[in-house]
């Protein structure tokens, strides 16, 4: 509790309300995540509904050009979907894949952190030497790569939430790495705190002690680098997309909806791509600057 | 010094048999080498005897060590997809890859350090200020996003650049080279920079920190004490103090870019072994990924090493043990 | 003597979010040639702002808010960078407190030496490697020939501090700033260090700023000593006069702070320390008046409230109307 209340103390605030980059780089993620929450409420049309489609509306440039229709704000795609709902929807996908691969990242990154530096030996041996051979590529090539084998394992047959729980998956072992490490050394240094030998010494069991009183005191540098992941987690999800390895067309992110829109970048429906895509680079820069402004603020020893 | 090379040689061992033992374990068990090869009306009967002998009943060790040494003869099967030689496939693909990921580094160097500099020794001006801005950009958006933009202003709106493709490309022995067409250097140029883009501001904003951490130690204080001009105190001591982590770096990111081009081949069609492994991902095309990642896991470790290398050799205090002291 | 370096009521002020924060409030000082004046003070008095500001090498945002500092003649507080420039090395010398981090590592001992003298005194490049090997010999660098190719991470802390002193000195200065120049060095080679700098700069009448917390230091080097407190002098005077009759509270409270086997000040073999009652306020919290007055022990209500300058007392100037009354003061 007093840590939350000292987290938030006057020199956090101060420093937020000095750097007008942080206060716009929050409100726009705050807006962006509200609209995604939102979207079945303000969304103009249902662009899932395939009864509420016409083929006729297709290709509709935005409500302002010329040729525009005032139903659809932000024009139409090739099928004639509501572009604006689509992009609404879309995060949705988006944030739902970034959040979900980060929380994945995070449990699974400070869990194996927790056992290497708690338990030490063999299994520290081993988990680190991972991180180290992990750590030599980068992450979204191994998201890549990740993805591919699913692909290649669950090729006959996989459909609904089975190729979202995967992308989650392959995202969020791309950077389990960072997690680990932090929360190694934060373990090696607690476990020889006054407070956690008394602990051991009246008996409470190790993970007992590790979930009460070690996993306390690491995750303020965690939360920092879950916000600068997250980013990276939208990014790489909209990268998969767009490669046409990440969500499939049904359930379109961001990153699906550029796919499909570059196809007609020549052909002049610019708005098919390049508003989705403004949506991602305002979504990835606003959480970046969010997460790098939060970094320097709170100034853990991060790596 | 030498156990400092031993360990990360050992290291490097280490993951190339991990990867290897990855790539392995894709070929052998993700989707079945048999069905990929026969037709659906062989027999079981045939494809027991293929089965034998393709020497997929042998034991796993075995396995892995033929698998290991047909890997380092470059014998990495047949495309499931192409029906080809897979090392056929990727020496084909390899030219326009690496003169992409070439011009790409020499991109972000030459634009990164100067830059860089720039902003290091005066972080308060404007045009300071506003590469900073930008490189936020650079670092935030992801690379698809960047080409995409580029290709709508500079091919689409102004019809400058091609958006797609090498150009003319010229053979030279088994290499086929777009760099000494007019075509092939146009093509080369939107792919070149969206590729580059995020090691050029990750160099610059190093270089920045760099000379702005080094500008304020000690011996630049000294130096400046000593009456030296600002000149041979930035470009003398300072630039030189900040080139070790820069090369270290860039060396590193070497590897990052050759990866990365996996997506920038994609949004210009670029044909080199990046939209090759991407078109082996979607088809599940086990042979031509298990190669692909063999071959990239073997790339980054040789840079690695090589960075290691480079850095002693740039670094008097790794170079020269203490002698005196 | 003529005075070589004065400073008259020299201001640093350091701006910050909430305000400025006055970091030296009113110094004068003064060097004559070839003298060595000990700047002592606890860490946060001031001693490094009043030497970097001498020099024109205060860090930003600090400033010269106020006070003038002359070079002879010559006003140097606001000289253009490139005048300022001319005189660093030249004529103002300075050496660092930690010899590990004052050399560039990247560049070998004998470039730098060569670099710095030929800067100063324009020579054939062969000129300057022969006075460079002759300055490391001087500063008892063993084979300076075959060390002029050495890396700086090749010598020991104190041959290090050695090759700093002689790069001070590569430029012939007339004055040299030493700030804390044996505090990093290991004890044994503390005192090699003090006297080569001690006579270097006798041989060659260079006039020294010698600042340090060690009043031993002071004691073997020093003629005169100026002692800060809280970024204004407590008091100064002759290094025998300060040392054998503190008058400021402060001074006397610095003398039984140290081990002292003297004795003239205490029983013999019986070591008296005290301690001064409190610590030196921070910069940001100077109380008004004298600022040392919520530790002195003979504080009177006025120390609140009066600012005291300081005034001569003995062979001394001591910033105290208490323990230094003037006529005036003791007839009222």
């Amino acid at each position: 509790m007093t840590r939350v209340t000292r987290a938030l103390d006057s020199d956090l605030m101060y420093s937020f309300r000095r750097t007008p980059g942080a206060m716009i780089a929050a409100a726009l993620s705050c807006a962006l995540i509200l609209g995604a929450v939102l979207a079945p409420v303000i969304a103009p049309h249902d662009p899932f509904d395939p009864s509420g489609l016409s083929i006729l509306d297709n290709f509709l440039p935005p409500a302002w050009d010329a040729a525009g229709d005032p139903r659809f704000l932000l024009g139409t795609d090739d099928q004639g979907r509501d572009l604006l709902s689509a992009m609404l929807y879309g995060l949705r996908v988006s944030l739902a894949v970034g959040f979900a691969s980060v929380i994945f990242a995070l449990i699974l990154g400070v869990t194996l952190g927790l056992i290497a530096g708690y338990a030490g030996g063999w299994a520290d041996n081993l988990i680190m030497r991972a991180a180290d051979i992990q750590m030599t590529f980068p992450a979204i090539l191994i998201a890549l790569l990740l993805a591919g084998i699913f692909r290649g394992t669950a090729a006959q047959g996989a459909s609904g939430a089975g190729p979202l729980a995967l992308l989650v998956f392959s995202i969020g072992l791309s950077f389990w790495v960072q997690y680990a490490r932090t929360v190694r050394g934060s373990v090696l240094i607690e476990a020889n705190r006054e407070y956690v030998l008394a602990a051991r010494l009246i008996g409470i069991s190790a993970p007992a002690i590790l979930i009460r009183h070690i996993l306390p005191n690491v995750m303020g540098p965690v939360l920092v680098i879950a916000t600068i992941n997250l980013a990276l987690a939208i990014i790489i999800e909209a990268t998969l997309s767009f490669l046409g390895v990440g969500v499939p067309p049904g359930s379109p992110s961001l990153g699906t909806l550029i796919r499909v829109g570059n196809d007609y970048l020549f052909s002049g429906e610019w708005w098919i791509t390049l508003f989705p895509g403004a949506v991602l680079g305002v979504l990835a820069l606003s959480v970046n600057l969010f997460g790098d402004w939060l970094r320097d603020a709170l100034n853990p020893r991060l790596g | 010094m030498i156990s400092f090379l031993l360990s990360r040689a050992v290291q490097a061992i280490a993951t190339m048999l991990m990867v290897t033992l990855i790539a392995f374990v894709l070929f052998r068990y993700v989707g079945d080498p048999v069905n990929q090869m026969v037709g659906i009306e062989t027999s079981l009967a045939d494809r027991a005897k293929l089965r034998e002998d393709l020497g997929l009943n042998d034991p796993m060790p075995v396995q892995y060590a033929r698998f290991l040494v047909r890997a380092a003869r470059f014998d990495f099967g047949t495309s499931y997809q192409q029906k080809e030689s897979v090392a056929v496939l990727i020496g084909a693909r390899l030219p326009a890859t690496l003169e992409l990921s070439l011009i790409s580094v020499v991109f972000a160097i030459a634009a990164g350090v100067p830059l860089g500099v720039l902003a290091g020794l005066h972080p308060r001006s404007l045009a300071a200020r506003a590469f900073m801005a930008l490189s936020l950009l650079g670092v935030s958006l992801p690379t698809f996003l960047i080409g995409i933009l580029l290709i709508f202003v500079f091919s689409v709106h102004l019809g400058w650049l091609p958006s797609f493709g090498r150009g003319q490309t010229v053979q030279i022995g088994g290499w086929s080279t777009g760099l000494l067409t007019a075509s092939g250097w146009r093509s080369i140029i939107l792919p070149a920079i969206t590729l580059g883009l995020f090691q050029m501001t990750l160099i610059m904003r190093l270089v920045r920190a760099e000379i702005m951490e080094v500008l304020r130690t000690d011996y630049i204080k000294f130096a400046r004490a000593r009456g030296l001009p600002d000149r041979i105190v930035h470009f003398g001591h300072a630039l030189r103090n900040t080139l070790i982590p820069v090369i270290t770096v860039t060396g590193l990111q070497i590897g990052s870019i050759i990866a990365f081009s996996i997506i920038t081949e994609t949004v210009f069609q670029w044909p080199g072994m990046g939209l090759l492994f991407l078109q082996a991902v979607q088809n599940a095309d086990v042979p031509v990924m298990a190669a692909y990642l063999m071959l990239i896991a073997a790339l980054f470790v040789t840079i690695n090493l090589a960075v290691d290398l480079l850095y002693m050799a740039v670094d008097p205090r790794i170079r020269i043990g203490r002698a005196a002291a | 003597m003529t005075d070589l370096l004065t400073l008259t009521d020299l201001v640093v002020d350091i701006p910050h979010r909430r305000g400025t924060l006055r970091a030296i409030d009113g110094v004068s000082l003064s060097i004559a040639r070839g003298e060595v004046l000990g700047l002592v003070g606890e860490s946060g008095a001031g001693k490094s702002m009043i030497g970097n500001a001498v020099i024109g090498l205060l860090a930003r945002p600090a400033h010269v808010a106020g006070g003038e500092i002359w070079l002879g003649d010559r006003r140097i507080d606001r000289l253009a960078p490139h005048q300022m420039r001319q005189l660093r090395g030249r004529r103002i010398g300075m050496i660092f407190q930690d010899p590990q981090t004052s050399l560039n590592p990247l560049m070998r001992i004998g470039d730098q030496l060569v670099e710095t003298i030929r800067l100063h005194r324009p020579m054939p490049a062969a000129s300057a490697r022969t006075e460079a090997i002759r300055l490391l010999d001087e500063v008892g660098i063993p084979a300076p020939e075959e060390r002029m190719a050495y890396w700086p991470h090749q010598f020991s802390g104190g041959q290090r501090q050695r090759i700093v002193i002689a790069l001070a000195l590569a430029g012939e200065p007339e004055l040299i700033i030493a700030d804390e120049p044996t505090t990093a060095l290991d004890v044994s080679v503390q005192a090699q260090i003090i006297r080569l700098l001690k006579r270097l700069c006798a041989d060659r009448g260079v006039a020294v700023m010698l600042i340090t917390h060690d009043m031993g230091v002071i004691a073997e080097t020093a003629d005169r000593v100026c002692v800060l407190y809280a970024g204004r002098v407590a008091e100064t005077g002759p290094v025998t006069e300060v040392l054998s009759r503190p008058r400021h509270p402060y001074t006397v409270g610095l003398m039984d702070a140290i081990p002292s086997l003297d004795p003239a000040r205490g029983e013999p073999g019986v070591a008296t320390l005290r301690q001064i009652p409190g610590a030196m306020p921070s910069i940001a919290a100077r109380p008004s008046g004298c600022a040392f007055h919520p530790r002195c022990a003979s504080a009177t209500p006025d120390c609140a409230r009066v600012r005291p300058d300081p005034r001569p007392a003995g062979r001394s100037e001591v910033a105290c109307p208490v323990c230094a009354p003037t006529h005036e003061d003791a007839a009222s």
